[in-house]
């Protein structure tokens, strides 16, 4: 499965022969039929359904085929808020979901908590549980930029290797598909994030 | 819609040894209210849904308020005598308040199209005192807000039917809304930090290094 030279590729081309390798053909299928999970938590989930209906349209990318289940899914848009709460019930989606899965982190409240960072009952940011591939600012974010997303994790999906020590993290058996679900803790979640996915950034003083 | 006093003198007519107080509101919205004591507030909220010149059926909201201790200052003008002449001084008393927590109810008429009537209910204090009497019973539409009301307040209301937590989890132990909450330290980083969350960051922000010295040096050269 070796890289195939472009030039060697573009002068078979010219003469009516099209060479591909396993790797194109296997991430060339994936990244064109995205199954997102169905699921929204907030604001953010309205412009997702409005980049799902006919006038951003979706399926213009292969991301039309919203999956109810999450074995069925391969990309997880958290849109919205997620409280304290509701942060159990995400991770636990996100275990539920068969390999390769990816995950999009849909507006600002997604990312860090939004407006309502400080407060006592907002995660700050689904990346202290899970791994996400994509972030989009906004708040909420518009249709265009949750297509520029789905369309950053196209490339993300094509450029995945298969082999090799950098292949793909759902092909390496080392890495982990499944994260510790937080449970409910007297004044917070425990733990309040996961370690070995977050590490809050840290500022050096000079 | 009949005024306050007439509320009041009906309800003290009508529910022997209520104590009903009103508290006023002399902001530009003169919404005062009626502060009625726990034991007959199941009665009078009775009363003011089925009275028939009332008629308040329909409870539009319920909310609840925290107060802390407040000390309370007081100036007033007393003629001593100073020096052997009678003066007027201004004397100052401070006064005590213990904390308590409220609960207030909106209630509105749809049937005599009038209203609101707002009443209070206040708890004997902050602690294990924190209690009330639930008007669920009157006003099924209470029900919810009485438990969000116990979530993040913690009063708790005597003959709710299910009084447990609404919004946050159940083994959660804190009461979010009252004043003296504090959330738990989980302070990361913030880009842009001020007010309550400069004095944080500040608490997690490594020292200055010790300097040696030689800054000073490059200052005088300039």
């Amino acid at each position: 499965m070796s890289e195939i030279d472009e030039g060697l590729r573009s002068e078979l081309q010219r003469q009516g022969i099209w060479v591909t390798s396993m790797q194109e053909l296997y991430n060339w299928g994936r990244k064109n039929s995205i199954w997102p999970l169905q699921f929204g938590l907030a604001c953010c989930a309205i412009e997702m359904i409005a980049t799902a209906a006919s006038r951003y349209d979706i399926a213009r990318f292969g991301g039309e085929v919203f999956r109810p289940s999450p074995r069925q899914a391969d990309l997880m848009i958290v849109a919205g808020t997620v409280t304290k709460k509701m942060a159990p019930q995400v991770v636990r989606l996100y275990n539920q979901m068969p390999d390769p899965k990816y995950v999009i982190s849909m507006g600002a409240c997604a990312i860090s908590g939004g407006p309502f960072k400080t407060g006592y009952n907002v995660l700050k940011g689904i990346d202290r549980y899970i791994p996400v591939d994509v972030y989009i600012p906004g708040c909420p974010p518009r249709p265009e930029a949750l297509l520029h997303a789905f369309m950053e994790l196209q490339r993300k999906i094509d450029s995945q290797k298969l082999t090799g020590s950098e292949k793909a993290t759902h092909l390496d058996s080392t890495q982990p598909s499944e994260f510790p679900v937080p449970s409910f803790g007297a004044h917070d979640l425990e733990p309040p994030a996961n370690p070995d996915v977050f590490q809050p950034p840290k500022i050096e003083r000079t | 819609m009949e005024s306050l006093e007439q509320i009041k003198a009906r309800a003290e007519a009508a529910v022997p040894g209520a104590k009903i107080d009103i508290v006023a509101n002399p902001g530009p919205s003169q919404q005062s209210s009626l502060l009625i004591d726990n034991e007959h507030a199941v009665a009078v909220a009775k009363l003011l849904r089925d009275d028939p010149a009332l008629r308040f059926d329909f409870c539009s909201n319920v909310t609840g308020v925290d107060w802390l201790d407040r000390t309370v200052k007081k100036t007033v003008k007393v003629k001593k005598v100073v020096d052997g002449v009678e003066k007027d001084v201004d004397e100052t008393t401070e006064e005590k308040l213990p904390g308590y927590l409220e609960a207030v109810y909106h209630f509105y008429s749809m049937t005599h199209k009038h209203g609101p009537v707002i009443i209070r209910m206040r708890t004997a204090d902050r602690a294990d005192g924190a209690r009330l009497s639930s008007l669920t019973p009157i006003y099924r539409s209470a029900e919810f807000q009485e438990r969000e009301i116990f979530d993040l307040y913690g009063v708790r209301f005597d003959g709710h039917p299910d009084l447990r937590r609404i919004l946050m989890w159940d083994e959660f132990v804190d009461y979010p809304m009252r004043k003296d909450y504090r959330e738990p330290d989980d302070y990361e980083y913030e880009p842009t930090p001020h007010d309550d969350v400069l004095e944080k960051a500040k608490q997690h922000y490594s020292p200055r290094p010790q300097l040696d010295g030689a800054e000073n040096i490059t200052a005088q050269q300039q």
